[in-house]
């Protein structure tokens, strides 16, 4: 077991420094200068800047530099923020977009779990039929539209919840309802077609001939076979909704990471994305190797192997 | 011996038939002997199940209508996608502009139409390719095997980790923002998916015994993977590919609300929806007609995929059916049984 944990951590970590080494090379390949972009006037002036970032250096020599930077966990400063480390913004910033994902989570695993529940054990009934067009329903429009829509109606007709900003928990619900939308529909799609997978096996014919209780069947064999397959998938959901989405944070003006994102690309604000780029694969990796660690605990039959 | 008939006439529910040993006519025996159902092939069945649902003809009936829309307004409309009229400005639905026009008093209803053309090339072509590229990259990656294998399934991670907006804003950086980069853009940020899924298809059948027959026999790869391999997955590809279609429509909504969309004065259903969104509280039919739109497409996809998956798996044959005939005989059970208490 200690084997396995050293050599999924080896791979975890070279993993994260193949992603930095393709981005930051991927980001110099881009045409123009960060700082002639704001000031088509001064060349010198951006030179001067160039400089003093070290940006005028062999590249070689700043990705050593970068990566030896890295290794002490320091992500550099921004360029377009002057005096701005990333560390700061991720610091500043990544709460916010961390509690909306959070909260999305919170929210839309559960329940798309259920309706799938529900909807596999009452398939083919009206509460299936429900579900599935709701969710459909719900996930065909593109979530700037719809946070538009539910906008108008929530905050400006009935006025219940504030339109816009990150101040209370008030302002938190449309957010993560929009957010969580998409993981209840995909969690109930799942959901649904792995029970009725796992309804045909033979297994549950056994249970069923003893005569166990349909809520016994349900809750302790189905259910505990079917959440399986979905466990895989958890580590990118968590770290997909950790980082949040710049539409949902755009159409909210909500301070997150993924404005920074956006805007440190289209700047060319190279440490910035590199920075965040980084933050996020790191997230990814080590929530991919905390799933894979848990379903050693949840499924028996992967720890004999 | 009478009791024994007796307790089989009563579990029975042919009663009288089942005890009838008189042997058969010959017009009985070919009756019998005749199929139950008529033997039909895999896809024509698939195309009968489908056409019996009302679900995905309805979808299929709306998808074309939207489709024929699309060719033809943008060619037959009195007006010019990208003309504008500074007398007509700011109008609601008439029956000269049926969607109204906007704040350069250009036509809705012909620039709906025409975003609906990009969005939907961008839609079909955004998701045909990647999925393409990543069938190419799996089969190769699952069918060689070993080292080759590995690395491709490294380069596959380790892409995936990156989030898959920094392809895509890179690219159109790069190439600039019309249909075609967004097309190559969604067709690199998104082949790791398939080519994960299209390796594990081929493994999983790369052992199986026609492969082996069709192996041993002298076909080559290609045509093993194209004959042999390639019609057993067909069905889930469609699916998929019903499912991938709404991402890419959705993908190049996203990217025009942060900006960097379809250039104008070429248009987009999402660029659409973006710029009505400013004058959202004013001119609500702006926004509200490319989202409409939107809307419509994605639907009738999403349903269209759901009945094709139902219709493709041979197990779900009528099996909705008969749960709930099974379902409504309990329900008679039961109301019987009260009405007798």
């Amino acid at each position: 077991m200690v084997k396995y944990i050293a050599k999924r951590l080896l791979i975890s970590v070279l993993t994260i420094w193949a992603i930095a080494t393709v981005c930051f090379f991927l980001l110099r390949l881009l045409p123009g200068n960060p700082f002639i972009l704001k000031d088509p006037l001064h060349m010198k002036n951006a030179e001067r800047m160039m400089a003093y970032y070290g940006l005028d250096r062999p590249l070689l020599e700043q990705y050593a530099s970068y990566m030896w930077n890295l290794l002490h966990l320091d992500f550099g400063y921004s360029l377009t923020y002057i005096g701005r480390s990333v560390n700061d913004v991720i610091a500043t910033y990544f709460p916010i977009t961390a509690q909306l994902g959070l909260q999305a989570l919170l929210v839309g695993i559960p329940l798309g779990m259920l309706l799938g529940v529900l909807s596999a054990v009452f398939r083919g009934g009206k509460l299936d039929y429900t579900c599935q067009i709701t969710t459909i329903l719900l996930t065909a429009l593109p979530s700037f539209v719809l946070a538009a829509l539910l906008q108008l109606l929530f905050c400006v007709k009935l006025k219940w919840f504030p339109a816009s900003q990150w101040l209370s928990f008030k302002h938190t619900i449309l957010p993560t309802f929009i957010l969580s939308i998409g993981i209840i529909s995909s969690h109930c799609r799942s959901m649904r077609t792995l029970m009725l997978e796992v309804g045909k096996q033979d297994y549950l014919k056994t249970a069923k001939a003893k005569g166990i209780s349909k809520f016994r069947m349900v809750f302790f064999h189905q259910i505990r076979n079917a959440i399986l397959p979905m466990i895989t998938n958890l580590g990118m959901e968590i770290a997909g909704a950790l980082m949040g989405s710049y539409i949902i944070e755009k159409a909210f003006s909500i301070p997150g990471l993924g404005s920074y994102f956006v805007t440190s690309i289209t700047g060319l604000d190279y440490t910035m994305t590199l920075g965040l780029v980084v933050f996020q694969s790191v997230l990814v990796v080590f929530a991919n190797f905390l799933v894979d660690l848990l379903y050693g605990v949840v499924d028996p039959r992967v720890r004999i192997q | 011996m009478n009791t024994t008939t007796e307790a089989i006439k009563a579990a029975s529910p042919m009663e009288e038939e089942a005890l009838d040993f008189t042997p058969l006519t010959e017009a009985e025996r070919s009756k019998i002997q005749q199929p139950q159902r008529p033997s039909t092939r895999y896809w024509p069945e698939v195309w009968n199940r489908l056409r019996h649902n009302p679900m995905a003809v309805f979808c299929m009936v709306l998808m074309l209508i939207i489709i024929l829309l699309a060719i033809f307004v943008p060619i037959f409309s009195p007006y010019e996608f990208d003309a504008t009229s500074l007398m007509e400005k700011k109008q609601g639905p008439s029956a000269a502009h049926w969607f109204g026009t906007d704040s350069a008093g250009r036509d809705i209803f012909t620039r709906v139409w025409m975003g609906t053309r990009t969005s939907l090339v961008i839609g079909f072509l955004g998701a045909l390719l990647p999925y393409m590229l990543g069938m190419i990259i799996g089969a190769i990656s699952g069918w060689v095997g070993g080292r080759v294998d590995m690395i491709i399934m490294r380069i596959v991670d380790i892409m995936l980790c990156i989030p898959s907006m920094i392809y895509m804003i890179l690219i159109l950086i790069v190439m600039g923002g019309n249909a075609f980069s967004l097309i190559v853009a969604l067709a690199i940020s998104g082949w790791m998916g398939s080519a994960r899924a299209f390796r594990g298809r081929i493994l999983q059948f790369k052992n199986r015994e026609f492969v082996l027959a069709a192996r041993t026999l002298g076909a080559t790869p290609i045509r093993i993977i194209f004959h042999y391999i390639l019609p057993n997955i067909l069905g889930n590809m469609a699916v998929g590919l019903c499912s991938a279609i709404p991402g890419a429509i959705f993908a190049e909504a996203g990217m025009s609300y942060i900006g960097l969309g379809i250039n104008p004065p070429a248009t987009s259903l999402g660029q659409l929806a973006t710029d009505g969104m400013k004058y959202f509280m004013t001119q609500f039919h702006v926004f509200i007609f490319p989202s409409l739109v939107i809307f419509l497409i994605i639907f009738a996809l999403y349903m269209f995929g759901n009945a094709l998956r139902d219709a493709l798996d041979p197990r779900l044959r009528n099996e909705d059916f008969v749960i709930r005939r099974f379902r409504r005989e309990k329900r008679r059970h039961r109301a019987e049984r009260r009405v007798r208490a």
